[in-house]
């Protein structure tokens, strides 16, 4: 049922293998697939679909109209992950978070790394992610990434690749718990079959993680909110079920002020301190006091409260410095000098154009290559070698001669397929992975899984749900 | 809770409120243009003045006909309170109010917006008309439904119970507003009968004709129907009920926060001073005058309502 070929390179289908014998982790599914009516799981998916709807699980399309809600495809068969593979996956993750934690403490105290000369000092003065405020800045319980995600790619039956670290402000976990909830309601039968690692008690764990990074000046239970830019944008969905889950209050910058050397919102009987926010809006646009001045998201005066320990910034402001593009070659030496230890997953190997022969062997192999802008996200302002055209290819190759210093280059990857539900029967198709972890001074939590990204298109290597990317429910197997 | 929040609980309840309203005030427009060819323009004009679209409406228009009047009013991109534009408003608040809203809550609202959206994206056709409006009716009933059933009768609960009625009263005060010259006394007093399709068109626009005729039987007069609409606590639209209800969503209000607000001194004297009366002393002062003071009240409890809770800093 299943072909092993799809884009021209070969790859390893999770399912299958390279193979045609289902892999240990599907097997039991398979089977259950195999006795399925495939009309009736056609009709599930419509319900699915239909759900989100109502839901409003949707996101705004920047430079879209604002009416025009679109929904990011879900795809009915989950993402398998074993409890073996998973306990490595998560060793090689918490290795990597406590080592960009520890970088930032690094870059923003001592610079040790930087007079070891693991990492070249102009990466960091240079660069915009750089935050010179947050320079001797101790933010309370020390943690700067409350919520990363570590995107990982998988190109065989035991080869895993970090392809980039989320150090901001990771979004998707929403969709990561709603996909489940929607699994559970569609094939509740399954879930009864085969042991799966439940999901949901992320909204929780994050309450009480932020709440173990309290301010010093928090008295009593600390109150936690969520800071949005509002219904406008893109991942509005995600601010509002976040807050609902944990019960915090969702609040914008016109909520919020400064008093009496707290940041407080705005509420029926007053202003209300805030101890822990827990922000969806960038770093520039924090405190329009102290960074761009035109920012209407944000809290005029939040920085001083922050430097004041009146307040928990979650994610600390300047983590950018850590998930920047041009950083991430580097991220086997940090892993090394903070942890001692060799990098548990690897780095895909990448070519630094800033290096003149690195730009060399990346301008003669384009045609093969992944080219990403340095400070780009969403997967806009890339280019996938294999996938393009000629004229792509020049137009991009002017581009980096123009800027080399803005861009890095990988190996198109083979990514791994799992397959999805096609009206055809089951397809390949290419997928990635973003697990959430939480860090407090009470330690990492990992929620088994994550965020399972799939290009819905066949041979699509971009699974952006910008990019028309869909999403499928992870399962990790219990033991 | 969020002055915000408040704010859009308050918000999304009037304007689900206003979109249910506007719906009736066509479905009685429509009644008359369908039997009375001759008066439809006067209708049509005195119902876009209740709904306070006249003004926008002469903007792009010459004349009343009916299906421009209905287009405009249920869909028009340029008409700010169109059903359509009035349910966005709704669940655009709703979405800012999410986490204060139970999960049906929010679908029911989420649903309607869909539904209303897919069923207007097209002018409707005359004959489709009944179906558009019960269609209307039926999803603002769901969200009533899903809100009565599900929330939690805590603060929240009371900002949109308040924003409903202050909508309400403001509706049915408008109607009587536009329409009081049908029911001056001169006319009641020389002992004729009003227009029967015009006194039923009052009704109408409130939902209320059978009701009236449960309460009064076949008798039709002007003092009985200002008293139905004015007075009478049992119907649902009335000024009385809507005042009622405020009130007690007030002073719930008042226990939940310990307070006593300028808003809820002002809710009290619109009950007692303008309503705690019968309905011939009302006529003795002046009908008009007192439908025009009670608009200019009830919108003044709006806006200290909105003070007193931190709707906006």
């Amino acid at each position: 049922m299943l072909r092993g070929k799809g884009s021209g390179i070969p790859f390893f289908d999770e399912m299958i293998g390279q193979g045609s014998d289902v892999r240990s982790p599907y097997r039991e599914y398979h089977e259950w697939f195999d006795r399925e009516d495939a009309a009736r799981i056609q009709r599930k998916a419509q319900q699915a679909e239909a759900f989100f709807r109502t839901t409003g699980i949707t996101f705004n399309v920047y430079g879209q109209d604002e009416a025009d809600e679109r929904l990011i495809p879900f795809d009915v068969v989950p993402r398998i992950i074993s409890a073996s593979e998973w306990r490595r996956l998560s060793r090689g993750i918490e290795q990597r978070v406590r080592a960009l934690n520890a970088f930032l403490h690094d870059i923003y105290h001592r610079q040790e790394i930087l007079r070891a000369g693991r990492v070249p000092t102009e990466l960091i003065s240079r660069n915009e992610a750089f935050l010179p405020m947050m320079m001797g800045m101790d933010p309370p319980g020390g943690v700067y990434t409350h919520i990363s995600g570590i995107d990982i790619v998988r190109t065989g039956a035991n080869e895993f690749y970090v392809l980039e670290d989320n150090a901001r402000t990771p979004s998707g976990v929403s969709y990561m718990l709603e996909n489940r909830e929607t699994m559970l309601q569609m094939f509740p039968e399954l879930f009864a079959k085969i042991s799966v690692h439940e999901v949901s008690d992320y909204p929780l764990n994050l309450l009480k993680s932020l709440s173990a990074c309290a301010p010093p000046k928090c008295n009593g239970t600390p109150t936690v909110a969520v800071l949005t830019p509002g219904i406008h944008n893109s991942a509005y969905f995600e601010h509002s079920f976040l807050a609902d889950q944990m019960g915090a209050e969702l609040v914008e910058g016109h909520d919020l002020r400064v008093v009496d050397g707290r940041v407080a919102m705005r509420t029926t009987q007053g202003y209300t301190p805030i101890d822990v926010l827990y922000r969806r809006v960038d770093d520039d646009f924090l405190d329009p006091l102290n960074f761009r001045p035109e920012s209407m998201l944000g809290v005029p005066g939040i920085w001083d409260v922050y430097r004041a320990g009146g307040i928990t910034i979650a994610n600390a402001p300047g983590t950018g410095i850590a998930d920047d593009k041009a950083l991430y070659s580097y991220m086997p030496d940090i892993i090394e000098f903070y942890t001692g230890e060799k990098a548990l997953l690897p780095n895909v190997p990448t070519w630094r154009c800033s290096e003149p022969d690195h730009l060399k062997e990346v301008l003669e192999r384009l045609p093969e290559l992944v080219v990403k802008e340095v400070h780009g996200s969403g997967g806009y302002g890339m280019l996938v070698g294999p996938a393009a055209s000629k004229k792509e290819i020049a137009a991009f190759r002017a581009k980096l001669e123009a800027n080399p210093r803005g861009y890095i280059a990988q190996p198109t990857l083979s990514l791994s397929t799992v397959p999805i539900f096609t009206k055809a029967g089951l397809a390949p198709r290419h997928v990635d992975l973003r697990p959430f972890v939480l860090m407090s001074p009470q330690g990492l939590t990992i929620t088994p899984g994550g965020l399972t990204r799939v290009a819905m298109s066949k041979g699509s290597l971009v699974v952006n749900s910008s990019q028309g990317g869909g999403t499928k429910d992870t399962w990790v197997l219990e033991d | 809770m969020l002055g915000k929040t408040a704010g859009s609980l308050y918000w999304m309840a009037r304007y689900l409120e206003r979109s249910e309203n506007n719906a009736r005030l066509i479905d009685a427009g429509f009644r008359i243009a369908l039997t009375r060819s001759s008066t439809a323009a006067a209708e049509w004009r005195s119902v876009l003045v209740t709904a306070g679209q006249n003004y926008a409406f002469k903007q792009t228009q010459q004349d009343y006909n009916s299906q421009r009047v209905v287009d405009f009013m249920l869909r028009d991109p340029s008409n700010p309170s169109s059903i359509l534009s009035v349910v966005k408003q709704a669940r655009d608040n709703a979405r800012t109010a999410r986490t204060y809203l139970t999960r049906e809550v929010w679908e029911a609202v989420n649903t309607s917006w869909m539904t209303l959206g897919a069923l207007l994206k097209r002018q409707v056709r005359e004959d489709d008309l009944p179906d558009v409006l019960a269609a209307i009716r039926q999803q603002s009933a769901l969200v009533r439904g899903a809100f009565s059933g599900t929330m939690l009768r805590n603060d929240g609960y009371n900002f949109a119970r308040i924003g409903t009625f202050l909508e309400r009263a403001d509706n049915t005060a408008r109607i009587l507003d536009v329409k009081y010259y049908l029911l001056l006394p001169s006319v009641a007093h020389i002992g004729s009968s009003i227009d029967n399709v015009q006194w039923e068109t009052i009704l109408r626009s409130v939902s209320a004709h059978r009701a009236y005729h449960w309460l009064y039987g076949t008798e039709i007069s002007a003092l009985k129907i200002a008293e139905f609409l004015i007075l009478y606590k049992q119907m649902p639209r009335s000024l009385a009920f809507c005042c009622e209800q405020m009130n007690d969503n007030l002073r719930l209000l008042e226990r939940t926060y310990g307070q006593e607000t300028d808003a809820i001194r002002m809710g009290a004297s619109m009950c007692n001073e303008r309503l705690s009366r019968p309905i011939a002393s009302i006529f003795d002062g002046g009908l008009h005058e007192f439908i025009t003071d009670f608009l200019r009240a009830n919108a003044a409890l709006a806006q200290q309502f909105e003070r007193d809770y931190r709707f906006v800093e």
